[in-house]
């Protein structure tokens, strides 16, 4: 296999990987922090890029305010969700979430398909952005190079916030006991329900990145979900590392796995999840438990 | 000071608290003496509005606190230590420390905090739940000294611990009082809470059923054990 074939598939691997880490963060802090299976975040990422596409077609907003208004109108959008909807579910088994979740994101899919039919529609490269480097191996618009750059650096900084602030040690502790943390003067339910409007910003703001690169549809998210799904399992449920490391991995695993196993490609994710389970099945500590 | 009447509260079908009536003065350590089932961490979850449903009235001075929820009970400035200390396995010491924000002044600062317990200097760093049982419980009152809350209700603070700690947060408790913080201690150790406390209440089945107070507390001594079942 020439390095420069495979070096070029790593760097595809790469990109997809910034989209799976991105939204895999957001399933990660809301599962995390709510417990709730958010099958709906595939659809928060599509709405974060019609939301972009409406911006620039509508209102004339150009796509780096677009990045910044489009991931606040779906998190306002969350808000309401949260307090209307998803605190229903806090009590309630995760198969509900699961249930609830999917029927929702049917429900926007539907939504957004029926205003906007299913073809999709384009949405234009920002000109600052368009060109890219010829690298002797392969050309790099940079464009896709922005969007791993931003993945990278929004992923960091979700990672920073929950581990190493205050507000991230809070976050945090709610998790283990909430009522506990209610008792310290912390209006849990507003940070619970501002938590998931970041969760689902964040799938908007991946939503945003994506629309210049696949174009906009309104079945965009659900074709990306389950992978997501699977390789937060695969970093662990709740785990922002896991979701970040799990995410770009995989998303390079699936990448060579179209090079030297086309075949394979889109299964390569859901086998490799297997095995951790298996692996973690037979591990000690759960054996012991 | 904190004055309850007529508290009933439930957990689901559960009528666990029967009308409670009790006060706290300003200044005082009191305690909730019972057995195990009589109510007394249920009264101080009450208080806080940590139980699912309850009815009543709990006033701080001229403040009706019952329709609130917690975090504004917190901020009126009550801080609740539970019984099991509610350390955060997922943060180290310091992170455990510095949780609950400030809800006033007063608060003590990491240095008083770390004067009353020198052992959490040493182990800043530790993940909270690696602490011993005693070095737990003495962070988890610091946790709530440097809030600024002034009126303190700890559940239990001596359950499990060796008799030397058990005597080091006596000390820490006396100290603490001295500075002006109000104590409603729920405990089981009768000579620990002897030792303590200003006045004891004594609770069975949901209900306060008696007032002692600490010159009292010997001469009573056989109906007191006889409430506590020992």
């Amino acid at each position: 296999m020439p390095l420069p074939v495979l070096l070029g598939q790593f760097i595809i691997g790469l990109i997809n990987g910034s989209f799976y880490a991105l939204l895999g963060v957001g399933l990660a802090i809301i599962f995390g922090m709510l417990r709730i299976v958010h099958f709906a975040q595939g659809a928060f990422f599509m709405m974060g890029a019609f939301v972009a596409w409406m911006l620039l077609g509508y209102a004339n907003i150009n796509y780096w305010l677009a990045l910044i208004i489009a991931p606040l109108l779906v998190a306002v959008i969350g808000l309401v969700l949260e307090r209307t909807l998803i605190r229903r579910l806090y009590a309630l088994d995760h198969i509900y979430s699961l249930l609830i979740t999917f029927a929702l994101a049917m429900m926007i899919e539907s939504l957004f398909r029926n205003f906007f039919g299913s073809a999709g529609a384009p949405y234009a490269m920002p000109a600052s952005l368009s060109g890219g480097q010829n690298l002797g191996f392969m050309f790099l618009p940079y464009y896709r190079l922005w969007v791993i750059f931003a993945a990278t650096v929004c992923c960091a900084m979700t990672w920073l916030i929950i581990e190493k602030t205050s507000l991230g040690a809070l976050l945090r502790a709610a998790t283990e006991d909430p009522k506990l943390v209610q008792s310290f003067g912390v209006n849990v339910p507003r940070m619970i329900m501002l938590t998931y409007a970041a969760g689902v910003g964040l799938a908007a703001l991946a939503g945003v990145l994506a629309a210049p690169m696949y174009s906009v549809y309104a079945n965009m998210g659900s074709n990306i979900i389950i992978n997501v799904f699977a390789i937060v399992v695969i970093g662990g449920m709740g785990s922002i590392l896991g979701a970040i490391a799990g995410g770009f991995t995989l998303g390079v695993v699936e990448a060579l796995t179209k090079l030297i196993y086309p075949q394979g490609s889109a299964t390569v994710i859901f086998v490799v999840m297997i095995v951790v389970l298996l692996y973690r099945s037979k591990s000690p500590s759960n054996q012991a438990s | 000071m904190i004055k309850i009447r007529s508290l009933n509260a439930w957990y689901g079908e559960s009528h666990a608290l029967h009308g409670v009536d009790l006060d706290v003065g300003e200044g005082e350590i009191v305690s909730l003496l019972g057995r195990n089932g009589a109510g007394k961490s249920t009264t101080l979850k009450a208080i806080m509005g940590l139980v699912e449903l309850r009815q009543g009235s709990v006033k701080l001075g001229n403040t009706e606190m019952i329709a609130l929820r917690p975090d504004e009970i917190a901020r009126k400035g009550i801080a609740f230590c539970p019984e099991h200390r509610g350390i955060f396995s997922s943060l180290n010491v310091t992170e455990n420390l510095m949780l609950p924000p400030r809800i006033g002044p007063g608060g003590l600062s990491l240095e008083e905090i770390y004067e009353l317990f020198p052992n959490l200097r040493d182990r800043s760093n530790s993940i909270g739940t690696k602490l011993s049982g005693g070095e737990q419980q003495m962070l988890a009152i610091a946790r709530i000294l440097r809030t600024g809350a002034r009126y303190l209700l700890l559940d239990e603070p001596t359950e499990g611990l060796a008799p030397v700690i058990v005597q080091q947060i006596h000390k820490v408790l006396t100290e603490i009082c001295k500075l002006g913080f109000t104590i409603l201690l729920v405990e089981q150790n009768l000579r620990f809470t002897a030792a303590v406390a200003n006045r004891h209440y004594l609770m069975e089945h949901g209900v306060v059923v008696d007032q002692v107070s600490s010159e009292d507390l010997k001469a009573r001594s056989p109906a007191v054990k006889r409430v506590l079942g020992i």
